[in-house]
């Protein structure tokens, strides 16, 4: 009998379906995985060890860098579990626009999750339909804090601005001519609300454009119906949430169970999927948009209605208007003090874990009253997901692990953190 | 050809004529494949929103020139652990025959390199022989994906040339002839009086479907492209090659598609017969210019797949294959036969 080896495959970090630098040592037995072996770390930038020796706003743009492609959900993460230790109020309107950022880089997320997604599993043309409307939400982010992905715009307190009156336009150019932008810009003569209306309005229509592409197709059906089945226990047991999670029937959703901000005023529901396989988690994401859809749009139509302060009053926290530290010795030394020292959060440790599009983002954090965490730890959902490849991915095949690398949206920014 | 014969003797004349016709064919075939890859990223360009190459030249129609010249200047790496004998025949290998067979593919009824009785065979024969191209490249290059992308190609393509020959069985069995020229020809009689309706388009409707998915996962194009797969084992069995010796592959791989679209024109849509009748005039008048839109029609299938449609798994290729285009192939060639036995014939 001739010794038979398994094939050792070296998947990674250069792949195009690794998404970013995953590496996998796969052992397999002709085109059967026996063994996924996920190695982690190559994106290591050390955001945690960082953050003791910076001022805790300093930290705050760091949050963005984690899980790159839905940046300020886990900004929102830190200002929460900053405002639960320091006890400070968030007005209202800053809480409304926090959770209309939130779904608004829900959608953002996973439409780069279709994108690579079905890229991965070799429908290109995805892609390029998903990244038509990353623009126009791109757009909002630079329209409301200058920086169209690391945005670094919720604040601890608050939001650092009030939405603009005005969308930016396009102009004319060598490759747009004049009518072209007249159409561009169609959408965009109002406010941002109103822009955000507008996207919100015809949203739906896209996301039927991708289910026709997708949901009834029969290749895209045999390449993710009944791959990488996860039961409700086991996915629980591996430590899953988000989508992952819901994808094998658990309704769990921290903005259910635990409502932050003003999630409990919002009307929305909650996809589950029934086998846990692939094509589950894909429509539970299809599903994910409709709501985050909804959910934007209630927002606005609050925010239309109630103009208001967008950043708390108190002055420990968050800086003190520009005019007022002008005019106004008691604001000034608060400027000075917490633009050079930062703000002091009382002693005390705490976790916040919100709604992340991938699953759980949590911010644990020990503060011993200094100007910077004594510990911080984030809870990363891609990390307890990626754990779970090896079991997902054992007897399926090569073209299988994309596409459960896909199914995982896994992020490197914030796995290795 | 008289002259040249003249001018050199007999023997050495006719040589030097049929290498005169071979570039003929040749060169304006390796501009159509460098066209075609222009004309691939626009059409998909435009399917995805996009615009495609529009830089090289007006409205990007120097960008195949442009890439051409970027890889004849690039270095071919030979991989330290490669065999480099074989790494070299590899390519050439897989283009040898897609041109090659371009001898026995009729134009028009007259022009033709090789007017050769058994012309379907000799196509057969030597599209056959492009796998080896792939398999030798991938097993020379020593690479873990380069192997798995020859191995599933080897599999791939062997299981659906079977497919294939059974649909050209049918062709055959109704026109009589193995001979391409004799087979449009008979596309131009029948009931339909030589128009769209005579076509064996339409008797053969399955078979024309089971060649044409076939011709696709022959040429590794997707939805069959996993002997790439791009996001799975990179770019399969050419993943080490650069320079000229991947261009080959790339040329190679075109020029079987465009000779794919031919034959699925010739066999099934009349090839240079005009889909209208011959008493319409000039719209119903034969020529060069039907089979070259018929190709081209063919060929923005290919594209409008590939802009369409995820990739198979591998597996799935197999049993796509085996368990339903061979057996679909076997009931539909005994149908035929049965059909031509009854008086309900078409083709009497």
């Amino acid at each position: 009998m001739a010794d038979i080896r398994n094939y050792t495959l070296n998947f990674g970090p250069q792949h195009p379906a690794a998404h970013g630098v995953l590496r996998l040592v796969l052992e397999l037995d002709g085109e059967v995985v026996q063994r996924a072996d996920p190695h982690i770390g190559l994106l290591h930038r050390g955001t945690e060890k960082l953050a003791e020796s910076k001022t805790y706003l300093q930290s705050l743009p760091y949050m963005d860098r984690l899980d790159y492609v839905s940046m300020m959900c886990n900004e929102h993460a830190y200002c929460l579990a900053i405002e639960k230790l320091t006890g400070v109020d968030v007005p209202l309107r800053a809480q409304y626009i926090r959770v209309m950022f939130a779904e608004i880089t829900r959608i953002l997320n996973h439409l780069l999750w279709i994108g690579a997604h079905s890229i991965d599993i070799g429908a290109m043309t995805m892609f390029l339909y998903a990244f038509r409307e990353r623009e126009d939400l791109m757009d909002l982010y630079e329209a409301v804090s200058g920086a169209r992905l690391h945005a670094a715009y919720f604040r601890p307190g608050g939001v650092y601005r009030d939405l603009p009156d005005t969308m930016p336009q396009y102009t004319a150019s060598k490759i747009k001519n004049a009518r072209e932008v007249a159409r561009l810009n169609e959408n965009r003569q109002g406010t941002m609300l109103d822009f955000i209306e507008d996207f919100t309005r015809r949203f739906p229509a896209c996301i039927d454009e991708y289910e026709t592409l997708l949901t009834d197709n029969r290749i895209w059906k045999q390449r993710t119906v009944g791959i990488g089945v996860v039961s409700p226990e086991r996915a629980l047991q591996l430590g899953f949430t988000g989508p992952m999670l819901r994808g094998s029937g658990v309704a769990w959703d921290l903005r259910k169970t635990q409502p932050y901000d003003v999630y409990a005023e919002m009307d929305f529901d909650i996809p589950v999927g029934k086998t846990g396989d692939c094509y589950d988690r894909y429509l539970v994401r299809m599903e994910e948009f409709r709501q985050s859809n909804r959910i934007i749009a209630q927002c606005v139509k609050w925010l239309k209605a109630n103009p208001g302060p967008v950043i708390t009053e108190n002055h420990k926290v968050a800086p003190p208007s520009r005019e007022g530290m002008k005019t106004n010795m008691e604001e000034l030394i608060h400027h000075f003090k917490l633009f050079t020292e930062g703000m002091h959060v009382p002693e005390g440790e705490v976790y916040v874990g919100t709604e992340h599009p991938k699953g759980e983002f949590g911010i644990y954090m020990v503060s011993d009253g200094a100007n910077k965490p004594y510990r911080l730890k984030i809870r990363a959902p891609g990390y307890a997901h990626i754990a779970g490849l090896d079991e997902m991915a054992r007897g399926h095949m090569i073209a299988d692990v994309v596409a459960i690398i896909g199914t995982q949206d896994i992020v490197f920014g914030e796995i290795d953190r | 050809m008289e002259f040249i014969q003249g001018l050199l003797g007999e023997q050495a004349g006719l040589v030097v004529w049929t290498l005169l016709k071979i570039v003929a064919i040749v060169a304006p075939m390796m501009l159509a494949v460098a066209y075609l890859t222009l004309a691939e990223r626009k059409v998909i360009g435009y399917m995805q929103l996009r615009i495609g190459p529009n830089r090289v030249g007006p409205y990007g129609l120097l960008q195949p020139i442009a890439d051409g010249v970027k890889l004849l200047l690039k270095e071919i790496i030979l991989p330290a652990k490669s065999n480099k004998a074989l790494f070299i025949i590899g390519p050439i290998l897989s283009i040898a025959p897609a041109l090659a067979a371009w001898a026995v593919v009729p134009f028009t009824d007259t022009l033709v390199l090789a007017n050769i009785d058994a012309s379907l065979l000799y196509i057969m024969a030597v599209t056959s022989m492009g796998v080896y191209g792939v398999i030798i490249a991938g097993w020379a290059a020593n690479s873990k994906y380069s192997f798995l992308g020859a191995m599933r190609s080897a599999a791939q393509i062997v299981s659906y040339e079977i497919a294939m020959g059974f649909a050209l069985v049918t062709v055959l069995m109704v026109s009589g002839s193995l001979n391409l020229v004799e087979i449009v020809n008979q596309q131009g009689r029948g009931m339909g009086g030589g128009s769209i309706l005579s076509w064996n388009l339409i008797p053969l409707f399955p078979m024309f479907i089971v060649y044409l998915i076939a011709g696709v996962a022959e040429t590794n194009r997707a939805p069959f492209d996993v002997a790439e797969g791009e996001s799975e084992i990179v770019a399969g069995f050419h993943v080490e090659y650069s320079g000229m010796a991947f261009a080959v592959f790339f040329l190679a791989e075109y020029a079987n598609m465009i000779l794919i679209a031919a034959l699925t024109s010739l066999m099934f849509l009349g090839g240079w017969l005009s889909p209208f009748p011959a008493s319409w005039g000039l719209l119903g008048a034969s020529g060069f210019i039907w089979l070259a839109l018929k190709i081209s029609l063919v060929l923005f299938c290919f594209l409008w797949f590939r802009a369409t449609f995820p990739r198979y798994r591998y597996d799935q290729i197999m049993r796509l294959g085996w368990k339903v285009f061979i057996p679909v192939t076997l009931v539909w060639v005994v149908v035929v036969g049965a059909w031509m036995m009854s008086p309900l014939s078409l083709w009497q």
